[in-house]
């Protein structure tokens, strides 16, 4: 699906300190990719890599241009990419307009395609421009280097962690103009992160690392039901969708639309046309072989089982995928004793009921 | 009360302090931010050799540049050219001596500030398309500006109270080489003891001024240079 669009082609092979870095993936250039992995996994020194800000033997691809191979290497300030650090890391003998503009001014381009007023508008900097970077908070700091990575005019923004150094009222506060520059900007993201709750909130595409080796590459739901990789054996593992708002009616209730299928989430503060995530936890995804008739559970799903595997010693995931329905794959966590009672076998079709549809956006 | 055999001393010495600190600013600020950013081996060399007059006698030092200065030396090789027979026992001569002794002075608050920005705000500057001499100029410059104060005001501070080297190397010519120190030590000399006490009570004044400077300055940026 992704081989006549632009990729972004990464292989790197080097020793970094203890291990070594076994690197090779290709993504799409466009949407959000994540580069997901443990503490030290070597995530980081992929994406500074990426910059430019260090040199590991590999190729470097991005699109059309070749920025590293065992004979080039662009310097950093040559690559057409913003970089948002873990800190925010303002230039403090500047004040925000002028941290904003530092890569504005250089950006050797003769048409803007990213303009100031836009930015702060998409940021909510408005307020902050004319302040000093020591009175700002740390999420308005990292606002404002987001602002200054994007101003360069970037055709790649590559962001290290950008809300692990936030408390947590401070992340609520930046994560939706993360969505905003998800969804309004076309400038392909990478961003590096431990923490699956925010991958599941802001990435379309997953590529997982463990101890400089990268273990999957693929979609984000590929992975988190993909029964080869840890996401599905978590306590809180779940599916996550892409969706759009359908309809909304009188009691509250929103229709949206998951691939095709229409989905029932309680949302009265989604509006139409708005597109959202939505979220099926295992736990909360049962299934039952004839219809249960009336039942408070909003939505019944025929399923077909893709496969089953044990989950510790008491449970199992039954994968499923939604019958006709390319795509639509969730997973339910089952006690061993319902999968003995019900007999359920692979390749059946039975009825998966979904307690609770939760759906990630903040606005 | 100032009399030209106080106000001569006080001039010269203010000329040879002022030109000495824009000296090692220009030379120093290359060195300071190489041992800053070099990991190479031959940086603790060139920091040693720095920072030697920091551990020296200042007639050792005296004793050298003489030799150096001296028609038989570079300074006579180079003397040549302009016509000069020797750069000892010239104001020239004292420049070259100063800039030498106060190095480390200058160097090392230079330094020190380098160091502390961090390599974070120069990787930032770098994926802003900054290259790598505008980096230099638009965030190591401005951001080790606590350490040019200190090191201005230190090298400029230590060139006024030199001594030692000043007479081996410039002697005692009044409009050329006579400086303060010099000065006060030649009034002890000679019993002028209530012009050693307007010039030595100055200084007293002066380097208390100086250090408190150096202090606040470190203060409001939060470094430590002392």
């Amino acid at each position: 699906m992704y081989s006549t669009q632009p990729t972004i082609d990464v292989i790197l092979k080097g020793q970094l300190g203890a291990f070594q870095l076994n690197i090779n993936f290709q993504t799409p250039m466009q949407g959000v990719t994540a580069l997901f992995g443990p503490s030290g996994c070597g995530k980081t020194s992929v994406l500074r890599s990426i910059a430019g800000l260090q040199r590991i033997p590999g190729v470097i691809k991005v699109g059309d241009a070749l920025w590293q191979d065992s004979a080039n290497f662009l310097p950093p300030h040559k690559r057409p990419i913003g970089y948002v650090f873990q800190e925010a890391s303002l230039f403090q003998h500047m004040s925000v307009r002028k941290n904003l503009n530092y890569g504005l001014k250089r950006a050797k381009l003769p048409q803007l395609s990213i303009q100031f007023d836009e930015v702060v508008e998409l940021l909510g900097l408005s307020r902050l421009v004319d302040r000093h970077p020591e009175h700002l908070s740390g999420g308005e700091r990292q606002r404002v280097s987001i602002g200054r990575a994007l101003l360069s005019q970037p055709r790649l923004l590559l962001m290290d962690e950008p809300l692990s150094a936030l408390d947590r009222m401070a992340k609520d506060e930046i994560l939706p103009y993360f969505e905003a520059l998800h969804s309004q900007l076309d400038i392909p993201i990478i961003f590096v992160s431990h923490d699956i709750t925010e991958v599941e909130r802001l990435a379309d595409y997953l590529v997982t690392l463990k101890e400089g080796q990268v273990i999957s590459t693929g979609p984000l739901n590929q992975a988190l039901t993909d029964p080869d990789l840890p996401f599905g054996r978590h306590r809180d593992s779940a599916a996550v969708l892409p969706a759009t708002v359908l309809r909304k009616e009188e009691d509250g209730i929103a229709i949206l639309d998951v691939l095709g299928t229409e989905i029932l989430v309680i949302g009265p503060t989604l509006e139409v046309g708005q597109k959202v995530r939505v979220r099926i936890a295992a736990h909360d995804v049962s299934l039952t072989k004839e219809h249960p008739g009336h039942s408070s559970i909003l939505n019944l799903l025929p399923v077909r089982i893709v496969g089953i595997e044990p989950v510790g010693t008491a449970e199992v995931n039954v994968r499923l995928a939604l019958v006709q329905q390319n795509g639509f794959d969730f997973i339910a966590r089952i006690s061993k004793r319902s999968l003995n009672a019900l007999h359920l076998q692979t390749g059946e079709t039975v009825i998966a009921q979904i307690k609770g549809v939760s759906f990630l956006t903040t606005k | 009360m100032l009399t030209p055999d106080l106000w001569q001393p006080i001039r010269l010495t203010l000329e040879l302090a002022g030109l000495t600190t824009v000296l090692l600013l220009i030379i120093g600020t290359p060195i300071a931010w190489w041992l800053a950013r070099s990991t190479s081996l031959l940086k603790e060399v060139v920091a040693t050799v720095v920072a030697l007059p920091l551990v020296l006698p200042p007639t050792v030092l005296g004793f050298y540049l003489l030799i150096i200065l001296g028609p038989d030396g570079l300074g006579g090789m180079f003397g040549g050219l302009v016509g000069v027979r020797t750069f000892a026992f010239t104001f020239e001569g004292l420049v070259f001596g100063s800039v030498l002794y106060s190095m480390p002075f200058v160097v090392q608050p230079i330094r020190n500030s380098f160091e502390a920005i961090g390599n974070r705000p120069l990787e930032v500057a770098a994926t802003l398309r900054a290259s790598p001499l505008n980096r230099f100029i638009t965030v190591a410059l401005p951001m080790a500006k606590p350490g040019f104060l200190t090191g201005a005001v230190l090298g400029f501070a230590h060139t006024v109270g030199e001594f030692g080297v000043i007479l081996m190397i410039g002697g005692n010519i009044p409009g050329k080489t006579k400086v303060l120190s010099v000065a006060i030590y030649d009034f002890v000399e000679t019993l002028q003891w209530q012009k050693a006490h307007i010039l030595s009570a100055g200084m007293l004044v002066f380097a208390f001024l100086v250090i408190l400077s150096v202090s606040l300055l470190a203060r409001r940026s939060g470094q430590r240079t002392f």
